[in-house]
């Protein structure tokens, strides 16, 4: 997924140069193309995300779109009053995108898990919070943040993300896709970890379990409708995220039911439990691990609607 | 000489003292100790337009110790950013200016607050300037407890490493922060020393000096291809001879005897432009 988005930031750069990229030295073997095509407009600070993210509200202050870039929480929590004071304070056209969302970066430990980001970002004021899926909702997505006027937290796959939308995908910011049709249950994800859940929702049909599954890729302004229409129309709803517990996807969704009155909706949420992922292993194996694999999500769409079920 | 100088700083410094009495807040001592660079910077260096606060080619200046910012209030409102009446809503319930200074006020190019974030904005101001072949500059203020920030030393060697010459920081080098003297705290000592190997050229001036004040930043660059730290050595609580070089002054809260105090020490220098500042019921 990080290819898609540094091959789309090239061509977008190449058409729009406001589009500069600022780095606190990560990005090797990937950010070379933009930093050959456009030497003025790329900078690497060094390891200094503090300034990284000021460097770059400073260049957006001035009438451009700056793109900061770097792993996991380091281009977040690091620099996290610079977010809020400098860039979202002023509307700062700042992107800041992060690569290896959740635990992608599995066994290098908990300093590269990015697992409290979104409950963290999406709490800021004037932030705008994705988490595309796979390559084809990155792609759509640099785009749209690149068009759009503000801040923006990317969180961004690593590698090897599989394809989730069947086809062509009509991506706005704040509106989610149906990725499957289905009436038992509401199934909403955001993120790679999409595709585990995929997996499970279809699986299910052979025990005549037909689940609606919605990729939420903008986490904030989150699609309230689709929350409230899905809540009405199946009466169950599932979220999974790659994330902690408190704070994600499920609790912006929890949020949007309390808000909206929608509360005799059977709910749970499948996420990271509160600690810190210490288990050495790939993230597949860990998402295994920590009750995100596709066996538990059968089980959670199982159990959600076993009293409507009668199994 | 410098009696335009030296008339904006009394104003400013009359001004901010009203301020902090009406607010009853604190960081006094931090503006009266840039009182003079600043007034020289508004006064005779900055190429801005209070008709047009957001003229392209402005110069950009951004306050890094941002709990002084009544003092640039005080001075927008003098150069007729806005109202001077604005100035008597400063901590306010429902009034114009905020404590720390605000980019919502007319004039004020960047909020801060939260020290060690000026100098990063700075840098990515001046980067961009380079790179449009712009000839505006970014000047900066920080301070001991600015300097105090690693985020402030990243930023340093960044401006550095890109020969930012059209970046100025300028250091309101007053040898006190918040709750002790810089020296027993965290010593910045001789900052030239520890700035000018990052690629800075640093040129050290007594910051209550108008000619010197003048002097330097009208000869910036000092050095093509690197950024300019004018050292501009400072006391504390400057004007107030009561307030000079005390720890205290950074949270002193102003009461009725003090303010009366300092407004006739500052009324005696220069009683007609004073005047004219001063709150209800205090004469000079």
């Amino acid at each position: 997924m990080r290819k898609v988005f540094n091959k789309t930031l090239v061509e977008c750069a190449r058409k729009d140069s406001r589009i500069h990229l600022v780095l606190a030295d990560i990005g090797y073997g990937e950010i070379e193309p933009f930093a050959r095509s456009f030497p003025e407009r790329y900078m690497n600070c060094g390891v200094m995300e503090q300034n990284m993210t000021g460097v770059a509200c400073g260049i957006a202050m001035e009438g451009n779109i700056a793109v900061t870039y770097s792993i996991a929480n380091f281009p977040t929590l690091r620099c996290l009053e610079q977010i809020r004071n400098d860039v979202c304070y002023h509307n700062a056209n700042v992107k800041i995108v992060i690569i290896g969302g959740g635990v992608s970066y599995g066994p290098l430990g908990i300093s590269h898990h990015s697992t409290e980001d979104i409950a963290i970002m999406r709490a800021l004021p004037n932030m705008v919070v994705l988490a595309p899926c796979d390559k084809r909702e990155a792609e759509a997505a640099t785009r749209a943040m690149l068009a759009y006027e503000g801040p923006v937290y990317f969180r961004c796959g690593y590698v090897g993300e599989k394809d989730i939308h069947h086809g062509t995908i009509d991506f706005q910011i704040g509106r989610s896709i149906e990725v499957e049709q289905g009436d038992d249950c509401c199934v909403i994800f955001s993120g790679p970890l999409g595709y585990e859940v995929q997996k499970a929702v279809l699986a299910l049909r052979e025990e005549g379990i037909r689940a609606q599954l919605i990729s939420m890729h903008t986490i904030k302004p989150i699609d309230r409708g689709a929350i409230v229409r899905a809540a009405k129309e199946t009466g169950n709803i599932l979220t999974v995220e790659e994330h902690n517990l408190s704070g994600g996807l499920g609790s912006a969704v929890a949020e949007v039911l309390a808000d909206e009155g929608c509360l005799d909706v059977r709910f749970k949420r499948m996420a990271l439990p509160d600690v810190f992922v210490h288990e050495v292993g790939s993230q597949q194996w860990l998402r295994d691990q920590y009750g995100l694999g596709l066996e538990d999500v059968k089980r959670e769409i199982r159990s959600l609607l076993a009293p409507a079920t009668g199994t | 000489m410098y009696e335009n100088y030296r008339a904006l700083a009394a104003k400013a410094r009359a001004h901010c003292l009203n301020m902090v009495y009406i607010g009853q807040s604190g960081h006094i001592g931090s503006m009266l100790s840039a009182a003079d660079v600043l007034a020289v910077l508004y006064e005779g260096i900055l190429r801005v337009d209070p008709e047009n606060p957001e003229w392209p080619e402005r110069d950009r200046f951004l306050l890094s110790k941002g709990h002084a910012g009544a003092l640039v209030y005080a001075i927008l409102a003098e150069k007729g950013f806005f109202p001077k009446e604005w100035l008597n809503t400063y901590d306010q319930n429902g009034g114009k200016l905020l404590g720390h200074i605000s980019h919502h006020v007319p004039g004020v190019e960047f909020s801060t607050g939260s020290l060690g974030h000026g100098l990063s904005i700075a840098c990515g101001m001046a980067k961009v300037a380079r790179e449009k072949h712009q000839k505006h500059r970014i000047f900066v203020m920080t301070s001991d407890g600015d300097l105090n920030e690693g985020s402030s030393w990243e930023a340093i060697m960044f401006a550095g490493q890109h020969h930012l010459d059209n970046l100025i920081a300028i250091v309101d080098y007053n040898r006190i922060q918040a709750l002790g003297f810089s020296k027993d705290i965290c010593d910045l000592g001789d900052l030239d020393s520890r700035v000018s190997p990052f690629g800075w050229t640093c040129v050290s001036i007594d910051g209550h000096d108008y000619g010197q004040i003048e002097d330097v930043l009208k000869s910036v660059p000092l050095v093509p291809g690197k950024p300019t730290m004018v050292i501009a050595n400072t006391i504390k609580g400057k004007g107030v001879s009561f307030m000079e070089n005390q720890v205290h002054s950074h949270y002193w809260h102003v009461g009725d005897e003090d303010l009366d105090k300092a407004l006739k020490e500052l009324a005696g220098g220069v009683p007609a432009e004073i005047a004219e500042c001063l709150p209800q019921g205090v004469k000079a």
